[in-house]
């Protein structure tokens, strides 16, 4: 089983991103399940949601406490929300900003990660760039395909499309298109290889 | 049809294909997006014929599908919470008067404090209201049984609640098989009224009853659920043969043959427990479950045949009768009527606390060394609860205790009252 936890704040889509990700797994013939963490429902407030992805069906309903895979949609959550609860040295951390982990003052704690698998990702500025909005849940989800090779980008792109019909579909595909190129190009920079 | 879709979704669609006339609701958290996608469906005109009302109250919602039902039509209403108390008046008026009407129950818990997360506190208020009660395990489940219900009130002419956590399942996006019309048609035949209000043939339903017969009127509906009884596990047996699924029934155990332990509960909890079941028969743990599927009718005879042969039974519940302690538990002691066995109630997730399976895992490990209290409290911080019972002891007027407890959690940033 391949569990997920996504933070950000009401607004931000963060239970949708979960909803997603369990539809573009479904689509791949995987059991996937998606639920919020239900709370203050407004505007700002710290949200979190859930999914897990299995090859049979799913039983178990509490939280997910143990994450194999983290997104973080605003990183001003992170001094002020402990994210990082539960995370596995071996799992991924994706974490929605234009600063480096060092900007961000988490390159100590990023020591405890595989470095492969803790990056940012300039979710927001993409989004805007696409689909003239800062809402970055489907940007995010294509870094994460790209990131985590759990899903596939085409998977993420029929439950997007599967959402949000016409151009804000296509647009927010893009958007998570650009954001896979983005994470892939920083893979290979960390693997030490040069760009092509 | 294999679809990806919210509980509550999953729920609306199969109501829609059980071609209700009336629907009638207040909207209330975790129950609206069901609701919410059905007036939805009527808009559209998927869902007709079809009159959606919305209405002013709970209290409105219930007494409009009384006033549906008794002209024949097929109605539908659902609620949560103080939703549900809120028509507790209405829900004996359509027991006693025996309409069969179909609700669901997104369980929510009951202020105050006001709390709108899962717990089973709100159905099991209402459990001797003379509604049959069922609980979904899972989205399939709930889906399911919807379909179910309405044959089962219609066949007894008796209102049927489906219950499903709130949030738990009712927002939990997840893998459904979704029937088709033509399937639903062949197992939900029309709706043939025991009773009917018709103009043209006036009669009058509702009359007062005197000492001289009122017994005999309100023993008919323990009757139905008495005969309810054994309509529903043939109405889940005919479910299986149309549709390939076990869904429903009045239990199901889980590992319980040669189980010494056996953990009783209701509702979606049962899928953590059953991992953490798992778990433990990897370590020769021999442990098990039964789902009480049918809360009311209570099946006295297939739960004492399931728990008879174990030596412990922990019944887990997510409501407290305050000033006893368990509800589930008191019907499963008299299930049990002179077996010498251990019982233990627990109670657990409370207004939305989580049941991990940590702390399933320790709470079995207790069980099965009898290490547990009769009754006793899953994740409970006794530290709050005693903090504040000290400052009752220290001041008469120590204040809301729900404030006090929020300013210890540190929630609540203010300064003393």
């Amino acid at each position: 089983m391949f569990e997920v936890r996504i933070h950000g704040r009401g607004g931000q889509g963060v239970v949708t991103a979960a909803e997603l990700l369990a539809q573009a797994a479904f689509d791949e013939g995987r059991w996937a399940q998606a639920f919020p963490s239900f709370g203050s429902e407004r505007m700002g407030a710290p949200v979190v949601s859930f999914c897990r992805i299995d090859d049979h069906e799913i039983r178990t309903r509490e939280p997910v406490v143990a994450p194999d895979a983290l997104i973080v949609g605003d990183p001003t959550l992170l001094h002020q929300v402990d994210v990082f609860g539960g995370c596995k040295p071996d799992g991924f951390i994706l974490i929605n900003s234009a600063r480096s982990l060092d900007e961000l003052g988490l390159a100590e704690f990023a020591e405890g990660f595989r470095r492969e698998r803790m990056l940012t990702l300039p979710a927001a500025e993409i989004a805007r760039e696409h689909t003239g909005r800062a809402v970055a849940n489907a940007t995010l989800l294509g870094g994460f395909a790209a990131m985590t090779g759990w899903i596939s980008l085409d998977a993420v792109a029929r439950a997007i499309r599967g959402r949000f019909a016409g151009a804000v579909g296509e647009r927010n595909v893009a958007a998570a298109g650009a954001a896979r190129d983005f994470v892939e190009a920083e893979l290979l920079e960390l693997s030490g290889a040069s760009p092509a | 049809m294999l679809r990806q879709l919210e509980g509550s979704r999953a729920v609306a669609e199969a109501v829609a294909l059980c071609r209700p006339e009336v629907i009638c609701a207040y909207p209330i958290s975790p129950q609206t997006h069901i609701v919410e996608n059905l007036s939805q469906l009527v808009k559209s005109g998927e869902l007709s014929p079809c009159e959606f009302v919305n209405v002013e109250s709970e209290f409105a919602a219930m007494s409009v599908a009384i006033g549906a039902s008794a002209t024949g039509a097929r109605a539908y209403t659902a609620t949560a919470s103080q939703g549900l108390l809120y028509m507790a008046e209405a829900l004996y008026n359509a027991s006693g008067l025996g309409l069969p009407i179909v609700m669901t129950v997104a369980n929510r818990a009951i202020g105050a404090p006001i709390n709108i997360w899962n717990d089973h506190s709100d159905s099991m208020s209402q459990r001797d209201c003379g509604w049959i009660q069922l609980y979904a395990e899972t989205n399939q489940e709930a889906l399911d049984l919807h379909i179910q219900a309405f044959r089962l009130a219609e066949q007894l002419s008796t209102p049927v609640m489906v219950c499903m956590d709130g949030f738990i399942l009712t927002h939990a996006v997840e893998r459904v098989e979704m029937p088709d019309q033509e399937s639903v048609d062949a197992f939900l035949p029309a709706f043939a009224p025991r009773q009917v209000l018709d103009p043209d043939e006036p009669v009058s339903i509702g009359a007062m009853v005197g000492p001289e017969a009122f017994m005999e009127v309100k023993y008919l509906a323990h009757a139905k659920q008495m005969h309810a009884l054994e309509l529903i596990p043939e109405i889940a047996a005919d479910f299986k043969e149309a549709f390939g699924r076990d869904s429903g029934g009045l239990i199901s155990s889980y590992r319980t043959d040669d189980a010494e332990t056996v953990v009783v509960a209701l509702g979606s909890v049962l899928g953590t427990i059953k991992d953490t079941i798992d778990e433990l028969r990897e370590q020769g743990v021999p442990i098990g479950a039964v789902a009480i599927k049918s809360f009311r009718p209570f099946p006295l005879q297939d739960v004492r045949e399931a728990l008879g042969h174990a030596q412990r039974v922990v019944v887990l519940e997510k409501a407290l009768a305050v000033g006893v302690g368990g509800i589930v538990s008191a019907n499963v002691r008299m299930a049990l009527a002179g077996i010498q066995l251990h019982g233990y109630t627990v109670i657990a997730g409370l207004g939305g606390r989580a049941i991990t399976k940590d702390s399933l895992r320790g709470l079995f490990a207790d069980a099965v060394a009898d290490r547990l209290e009769p009754l006793s409290f899953l994740d409970m911080d006794w530290d709050l609860v005693n903090g504040e019972l000290a400052r009752m002891r220290a001041s008469a007027a120590s204040g809301p205790h729900a404030e006090n407890i929020l300013r210890d959690v540190g929630t609540v940033a203010a300064g003393p009252v």
